[in-house]
């Protein structure tokens, strides 16, 4: 069947420009279900009509039932909608705020997007402020727009932080695996010593802990854990839990 | 393209930070970064890294009149030019306020310091002097770019080679490498800039900053130095008041720094030295380390490839076959009358000759063998038509036919 062809391509490396097409059945059987079932495409596959197109050179992932993507490599952040990135608050004008968040344009983030705030009760937010929220608008053709609410007007965790830790750049990859639901990473800092982060899918992480050492001891581990295998890491982080830093 | 802003918590955690003596890469306050110095495969060319700081500087030069007040003298030519690759604020062909602070200060380190005999770089007093010309391309920004641009622009005077020059009477003869080998410049003493980061207004400082350190400091103390402790150049910058006995500590800090420095270049002029003597493979691809991300390694990665084997096969097959070579043979028809070819004896041979010419046209780049075969088939066509003479081995037969 059609989502077949794909399954059986999951895991392996494939280039942009490999094609799967699907055949479209003349006769339908009164039997089967009436909709055929559809793969749903995530970032890297391109669907029109019947075609499915790789667009971005990568590894083929799925998630059951329909769900497959290509995981690919990059640093640079494209903004996507509903995707909670840190920013950096780089001016302040009426009533919006400019916030950069790595990608081509500075986005915009009105002061009444925050919870609680209104014309008489503005947030208190300065230039040079750290701020996660998330997407309302990130398309090619229009300036992306920013919220620190989601649909029913809390937090959320959302808003401005970060006094006393430290931020760092890092892949995108490196953002996703530590954001999946079980990750390797995330458990195996836990183990070290008490820390909070704020990951970022701009490719932004927040990193404080009960010290400066501790937090630049993280900061340094996170961005080498780009270019370790995953038993380079364990022992990395084996070797610093018995040396107790 | 703007820079990305530095946020007020990552100003504040660095200075907290310097404040308790800590780094962000866990330096002490006097380390430098890792220095790795490598060559290219011409004479004069250089890469320096300094931690993720990475420039390059080439050497070449030319025959050119001299300066008029000064016509025994060759000249020396600096120039940094800071590239778009090295960071994302710097513009291409823009004369940006770093760029020129940057080539003041190197000009200033090498040129008058008199490290370059420039007597001998004299050819024709007067007339020819060689120019000497040092650009220095940063590929890489992570803080410091005048102490790596300094050691890659001595290390690769060092390691530049100039034709050699013959002066007889009132002619000149320039040797290009094959005929004589090149000869080194004459190099008095190598000055190495190190560079001081000052912070809360002079009470901390670093050396060797990088890129985030550099953007929260209050000023920059320069000091060129050699290696026999002679100061070649002092220059401080940002506006920081400092204390006398402050410079004087930076100048020793400097002097140690620079005798190791200056020991690594040494070394790394003699490994590279070596390296071309026993004819091992010298040069950039050789020296690049390879970084790769892991995230997505694995050990074996099956790419799909029996389709691209089919649809090229397919490709081949379907172009058009090459036609069979044929070659006409020498006849004889009369003793003393050689004739290759039908001539215009009859319309029907005429044209199969025209075919066969074109055929042999077309087909000149085919294999020996086909030719070999197709001529042996068209000999037997002909057989009966025209007595042909070849050197095959029915020539007896024949010629007595002949007779």
């Amino acid at each position: 069947c059609d989502i077949d062809i794909l399954k059986e391509k999951i895991g392996e490396v494939l280039l942009p420009g490999d094609e799967f097409v699907f055949e479209s059945e003349d006769t339908i059987f009164l039997t089967d279900n009436v909709k055929p079932e559809r793969p749903v495409c995530g970032p890297g596959l391109r669907q029109s009509g019947n075609r499915l197109v790789v667009s971005k050179s990568g590894v083929l992932r799925h998630k059951p039932p329909h769900t497959f993507w290509m995981d690919s490599q990059q640093w640079r952040y494209v903004p996507a909608k509903a995707e909670t990135v840190i920013g950096i608050v780089t001016s302040k004008s009426g009533d919006i705020f400019k916030v950069d968040v790595g990608g081509s344009e500075q986005a915009s983030l009105s002061y009444l997007a925050f919870e609680g705030a209104t014309k008489r009760n503005r947030p208190n937010v300065q230039v040079g402020d750290l701020v996660f929220a998330q997407f309302t608008v990130a398309n090619k053709d229009m300036e992306p727009e920013l919220v620190c609410i989601d649909g029913s007007g809390r937090a959320n965790g959302m808003g401005v932080f970060g006094g006393g830790g430290l931020l760092l750049k890092v892949s995108l990859g490196l953002v996703r695996r530590l954001l999946a639901p079980q990750s390797d990473i995330r458990s195996d800092l836990e183990q070290l010593f008490p820390c909070e982060l704020v990951v970022g899918m701009n490719g932004r992480i927040w990193v404080r802990a009960s010290t400066i050492q501790q937090t630049l001891i993280i900061s340094n581990l996170l961005q080498s854990c780009d270019t370790l295998t995953a038993p380079q890491r364990r022992e990395q982080f084996r070797k610093l839990q018995k040396g107790g830093l | 393209m703007k820079e990305t802003p530095l946020s007020n918590c990552e100003r504040d955690f660095l200075l907290r930070a310097i404040e308790e003596k800590k780094r962000l890469d866990g330096r002490q306050t006097y380390d430098y970064r890792k220095l790795k110095i490598t060559f290219g495969t011409d004479y004069g060319c250089c890469f320096v890294d300094l931690g993720q700081t990475r420039v390059m500087a080439q050497v070449s030069c030319e025959l050119v009149a001299p300066k008029e007040n000064r016509p025994t003298e060759g000249i020396l030519f600096f120039n940094i030019e800071l590239s778009p690759m090295a960071s994302p604020s710097f513009e291409q062909g823009r004369q940006s306020e770093l760029s020129v602070k940057l080539n003041r200060q190197l000009e200033r380190c090498l040129r008058n310091s008199k490290c370059i005999d420039t007597e001998s770089l004299c050819v024709v007093s007067g007339e020819k002097v060689w120019q000497v010309r040092v650009d220095v391309h940063t590929l890489n920004n992570d803080g410091n770019l005048m102490d790596a641009a300094s050691v890659a622009a001595i290390t690769a005077l060092c390691h530049f080679r100039r034709p050699d020059v013959a002066i007889q009477g009132e002619e000149v003869t320039v040797f290009s490498p094959e005929e004589r080998d090149p000869i080194p410049l004459s190099v008095y003493h190598m000055p190495i800039s190190v560079s001081f980061a000052f912070f809360q207004q002079g009470t901390f400082l670093l050396v060797d900053p990088c890129e985030r350190e550099e953007r929260v400091m209050d000023g920059l103390l320069m000091i060129a130095m050699n290696k026999h402790r002679e100061i070649c150049s002092i220059q401080s910058s940002g506006g920081i008041m400092l204390l006398k006995d402050q410079v004087m500590r930076c100048s020793k800090i400097a002097s140690v720094k620079v005798s190791e420095i200056t020991e690594l270049i040494s070394q790394a002029l003699l490994n590279d030295k070596a390296a071309r003597k026993a004819g091992g493979k010298c040069g950039f691809a050789e020296s690049m380390p390879q970084d790769r991300i892991t995230a997505l390694k694995m050990d074996q990665t099956d790419v799909e490839m029996t389709n691209v084997s089919q649809t090229g096969s397919g490709v081949i097959l379907q172009g058009d076959e090459a036609p069979p070579p044929t070659v006409p043979s020498p006849v004889v028809p009369v003793p003393g009358v050689g004739q290759v070819g039908q001539g215009l004896q009859s319309w029907g041979l005429e044209e199969e000759e025209e075919d066969d010419d074109d055929e042999e046209e077309e087909s000149s780049g085919d294999d020996q063998v086909e030719e070999v075969t197709q001529i042996k088939l068209s000999e037997k066509d002909k057989k009966e038509a025209v007595v042909e003479i070849s050197d095959s081995e029915e020539e007896e037969v024949e010629v007595d036919k002949l007779n």
